[in-house]
């Protein structure tokens, strides 16, 4: 049995453990919004970039001579995984969500007698996946220093990730992020970044892009060339805002719980301590009585 | 004079510009060109310079560096990689990029390497010339 000078330790340890929990919750809701608002000002540019690039690769469709980068180099391999995920802990199961599903994935890889590489991008992902895969894990980049997340830092993923894919180390990159769907919900995303999936554009789309002829400068082969590795980017980049905005909501909602049971904590220790307390005065209440009684 | 030209100006940070104008220069890779209404449909890589936007007597101007141009029948759209407002343009970050580049050019010994690095310092020192200009110009 605890003493009260325990108890009410205990009490004081929980109450700044609390106090710690709560700052934090407000520090991440203050951030998920600017994250949240960083993530919906790049969407447009994503989105254009869609549809231009869908239109122009209609023209590949079905032939060999396809760029690589739009057709594969014809193999499967060789597999990367691109694992993007927090900096920091303390978010709930937002790291090792995706992490887990990284795994998965490269687990049914090896299965079908592939090879696979990692790149992990955040320091977090890397922790957790060198359990495993520690002589897989080819490159870690970590943007720790980083306040604000730019797409300078995505060209220079995109980059290293197209400079591996030049020298042949891989034939198919997979980008591992989690999306943003709300604060109590980020889904761990798993998206093919090379060869490039491009999603058609049906409907009205199509009917307006052949329709019209279009003048290109300098030619159509130099411009999709030009635009599918800034495409690889603009996904890279996507994915950071989502996961930073996933990240902030992970650690809102972390701590909003790990607060409420602070919460409880306190009120069950600060009940035994009234418990006892209380036991303490009656027993010295008796003490005094029976000694009364006794004279 | 038509309905006029829209047009949106995006970086992949944001959305800088989007709303309906008189005519356009873009700095496309094989010079700059002028978009007005009706323009046919035409797409083009950028280089680095300035986006001048006229509305009637108004101009507005922008940096931008590398990304492309589309223009539809439904308006022009510039992707950029980057690009600012020229009032947040940075003259003296330009400056130290061609010092460096300049001492690169110092650098380099292959033919290759020369043409290309003497290639990157003349567009340099052409965009200091332009936005020199334009803040003469400029109303500011």
């Amino acid at each position: 049995m605890p003493s009260l000078k325990d108890l009410k330790n205990r009490i004081d340890s929980v109450k700044s453990t609390q106090k710690i929990t709560k700052a934090m919750q407000m520090v991440a809701a203050a951030k998920l919004r600017r994250a949240q608002d960083a993530a919906e000002a790049a969407r447009p540019y994503a989105e254009r970039m869609g549809q231009v690039l869908s239109s122009l690769a209609s023209v590949y469709d079905g032939q060999s001579d396809a760029p690589v980068l739009l057709g594969g180099n014809g193999k499967d391999q060789v597999h990367l995984l691109v694992v993007a995920t927090g900096e920091r802990g303390l978010a709930g199961g937002f790291n090792s969500s995706i992490a887990r599903l990284a795994r998965d994935h490269a687990n049914k890889l090896i299965a079908a007698g592939k090879t696979v590489k990692f790149l992990t991008v955040g320091r977090k992902g890397h922790d957790i996946l060198k359990r495993q895969f520690a002589e897989k894990i080819i490159e870690t980049v970590s943007y720790r220093e980083v306040k604000n997340i730019g797409f300078a830092q995505a060209s220079e993923i995109s980059q290293k990730v197209q400079a591996l894919f030049a020298a042949g180390e891989f034939d198919v990159a997979t980008l591992f992020y989690a999306k943003f769907n709300s604060v109590i919900s980020q889904e761990p995303q798993a998206v093919q970044i090379i060869p490039a999936k491009i999603e058609r554009v049906e409907g009205q789309g199509e009917v307006s892009n052949s329709a019209v002829i279009y003048e290109y400068e300098p030619s159509e082969e130099a411009i999709v060339e030009d635009l599918l590795p800034r495409n690889i980017s603009v996904q890279v980049f996507r994915a950071m805002l989502e996961n930073s905005a996933s990240f902030y909501g992970a650690q809102m909602s972390a701590m909003d719980n790990a607060t409420r049971n602070a919460g409880e904590m306190i009120g069950k220790l600060q009940l035994s301590y009234n418990r006892q307390r209380q036991a303490q005065i009656t027993k010295e209440l008796i003490e005094i009585i029976s000694g009364a009684e006794a004279l | 004079m038509a309905e006029g030209l829209k047009i949106e100006i995006v970086s992949p940070e944001r959305l800088l510009l989007s709303q309906t104008v008189e005519s356009v220069t873009v700095p496309g890779t094989e010079g700059y060109f002028t978009v007005m209404s009706d323009h046919a449909p035409f797409m083009t890589t950028l280089r680095s310079g300035f986006i001048t936007v006229t509305n009637g007597a108004s101009k507005e101007v922008f940096f931008v560096r590398g990304g492309f141009a589309d223009i539809s029948p439904a308006g022009l759209t510039i992707l950029a990689e980057e690009s600012v407002p020229f009032s947040e343009f940075d003259h003296a970050d330009l400056q130290t990029q061609i010092k460096a580049a300049e001492e690169e050019l110092a650098r380099a010994d292959s033919p290759d390497d020369k043409s290309y690095a003497q290639q990157f310092v003349s567009g340099l020192l052409n965009l200091a010339l332009e936005a020199q200009q334009l803040n003469e110009a400029h109303i500011h």
